[in-house]
């Protein structure tokens, strides 16, 4: 599939964000985060940027941007629907809570019910969000529960780290248990990461070229000639190649920079160094963007398309 | 809107494609492409139509397979045209956030509204047929449309109320018609000659159908050899009057 870069920097951006908020809000609620007006504003600040831009940025790949509110209408049906709805829904509960913490310095005791209803709505935006691709059953490498597994992992891994830095640049108390809930993320993403690979890569082919044709009853299918000699608007979005060339090296430098290179920096950052605490902080951050939009690019790029059997390939 | 039809039409619109007659001629897309230029989803814009990259949003198109049997290595070609299948449990229909997708209650055709549709793609993922053409110019996505502007015409006489890819085609490969109704013509092709669908395991239960070739006819080595001609040499023998006097005087 077409990596797009604004449906890259969508998922990863409002999932960092909507993972921030539900951590705010269940940490808060919990008493692991300070009821500050400043770090408030801040930290509601940062995550709903992320949101807000990973959700505009949404819109900027459609043909007809100015038509994006329709979207809203077919929740019976479609989890793009869903999810436009879900996310736009969440500002609700989330916002009276984030009010609530940066106007009122209160985030755990009367405001308690409105966070834990945003902490319940961001998952669930995260998971319509995961739905969209994991409904399609064409895609087989998308069609998979690992899907929503890692969506919603990397939502709160990713949301985690962010809090983690912004906890260290505030020199709050709470940037320990913060850490070790990110390190904890971090090992948990890392293995549903390699799971997820493992899936895909030793799933059985869901169809072939003969049950695309329908004529393996006569022998072996092979294409002799495609219907057009340029490439049309099936083979630029759905017969996307060139990952593969370099999917296993990318799927290394994923693994590394999302994942390993973040946790070792904050166990350094714990343990080992703490008077560099922000510069670490810093470092664990541009590691683990870099890492997750590779995972991203991967995840679309990595995808085959069954439409593809009918342009050469032999089994999907 | 985007839910399918409650009740599955009963009327179903559709067609049948006899792969063992087609001979990927292309009249059919390019008819296709005449008619539904100026049709329900009108134009159908071509990209770059002269230049390198050429690109444009085509409702059919006619790929070309060969069939390898691996026991007997007899290999067949067969020429596969393919649009949409207008399917019952049409996908593109269901992941469709606006609505602009839909099938009609009336005869099941898959339709896309244009004036609606925000052009997100997702139906194209969604289909496995590659049934869907994105319109860059327009923004928005395109389908065969079973020639809604066409099949109820009525300023166009009754023989010419088919697609046109059907009215069209030069060796009478397409048929169309109703393939709900079990006495249907078309029906009892289908039920005559085998017909199936494409993809049976992606849950689509698409409408259209096609008619396999017929295998072909495995023939032995010792038959496949064409008959030799035998070097006669300088003899005469068995040749006519005229020949061997022809020869004697071409001898000389």
């Amino acid at each position: 599939m077409h990596p797009a870069k604004s449906v890259i920097f969508f998922t990863t951006g409002s999932g960092a964000g909507y993972g921030m908020l539900a951590w705010l809000a269940m940490l808060g609620i919990l008493g692991y985060q300070p009821a500050d007006s400043a770090y408030g504003l801040v930290a509601f600040g940062t995550a709903y940027a992320l949101v807000v831009g990973g959700l505009l940025s949404s819109t900027f790949h459609l043909g007809h941007p100015e038509r994006a509110w329709r979207a809203l209408s077919q929740w019976r049906s479609s989890w793009l629907s869903r999810e436009g709805i879900v996310a736009i829904a969440t500002f609700g509960p989330t916002g009276l809570y984030a009010l609530a913490w940066v106007f009122f310095n209160e985030n755990s005791t009367i405001s308690g019910p409105m966070g834990s209803l945003g902490v319940v709505m961001s998952l669930a935006t995260v998971y319509c969000t995961s739905m969209i691709y994991g409904s399609l059953k064409t895609i087989p490498a998308w069609h998979t529960v690992w899907t929503q597994i890692s969506y919603l992992v990397f939502a709160l891994m990713t949301g985690a780290v962010l809090l983690w830095f912004l906890n260290v640049l505030f020199a709050l108390p709470e940037a320990v248990t913060v850490a070790r809930l990110s390190l904890f993320l971090l090992a948990l993403g890392l293995v549903v990461k390699i799971m997820y690979w493992r899936s895909i890569d030793n799933a059985p082919a869901t169809s072939t070229a003969e049950s695309a044709t329908g004529l393996g009853k006569l022998g072996k299918i092979r294409l002799v000639e495609a219907p057009h000699s340029e490439d049309n608007y099936l083979l630029k979005e759905m017969g996307f190649k060139i990952a593969r060339k370099h999917a296993g090296r990318l799927r290394k430098i994923a693994l590394a920079l999302g994942f390993v290179v973040p946790f070792i920096l904050i166990v350094l950052a714990l343990y080992g160094l703490p008077q560099f605490q922000l510069i670490v902080a810093t470092l664990a951050v541009v590691s683990g963007i870099t890492g997750i939009v590779t995972e991203r690019w991967l995840f679309f790029a990595e995808a085959k398309h069954v439409v593809t059997l009918y342009y050469g390939e032999s089994r999907i | 809107m985007t839910s399918l039809p409650r009740k599955s039409p009963r009327k179903k619109l559709g067609l049948v494609i006899d792969l063992d007659i087609c001979v990927a001629c292309q009249a059919c897309a390019v008819n296709c492409k005449e008619w539904n230029t100026s049709g329900h989803s009108a134009p159908l814009t071509d990209m770059n139509p002269y230049g390198k990259g050429q690109d444009g949003v085509w409702y059919n198109r006619i790929h070309s397979f060969e069939a390898v049997n691996e026991e007997t290595g007899d290999s067949q070609t067969i020429n596969f045209p393919k649009s949409c299948l207008h399917c019952e449990e049409a996908p593109c229909v269901t992941v469709c956030p606006t609505g602009a997708s839909y099938k009609r209650e009336e005869d099941g055709i898959v339709l896309v509204n244009g004036d609606i549709c925000i052009g997100c793609k997702l139906c194209s993922w969604a289909c496995p047929y590659g049934a869907r053409e994105y319109d860059e110019t327009e923004g928005v996505m395109k389908k065969c449309t079973l020639c809604v502007d066409k099949i109820y015409n009525q300023t166009l006489s009754p023989s010419s109320r088919v697609p046109a890819c059907v009215s069209t085609c030069p060796v009478g490969a397409r048929h169309f018609g109703d393939l709900g109704d079990p006495h249907s013509e078309i029906t009892r092709l289908v039920e005559a000659r085998g017909g199936f669908a494409l993809m049976p395991e992606q849950g689509t239960e698409p409408v259209n159908r096609y008619l396999p070739p017929r295998p072909k006819q495995h023939q032995k080595p010792k038959d496949q050899t064409p008959r030799m001609l035998e070097h006669k040499g300088d003899s005469t023998d068995g040749a006519g009057l005229l020949a061997r006097w022809v020869d004697k005087v071409l001898s000389v």
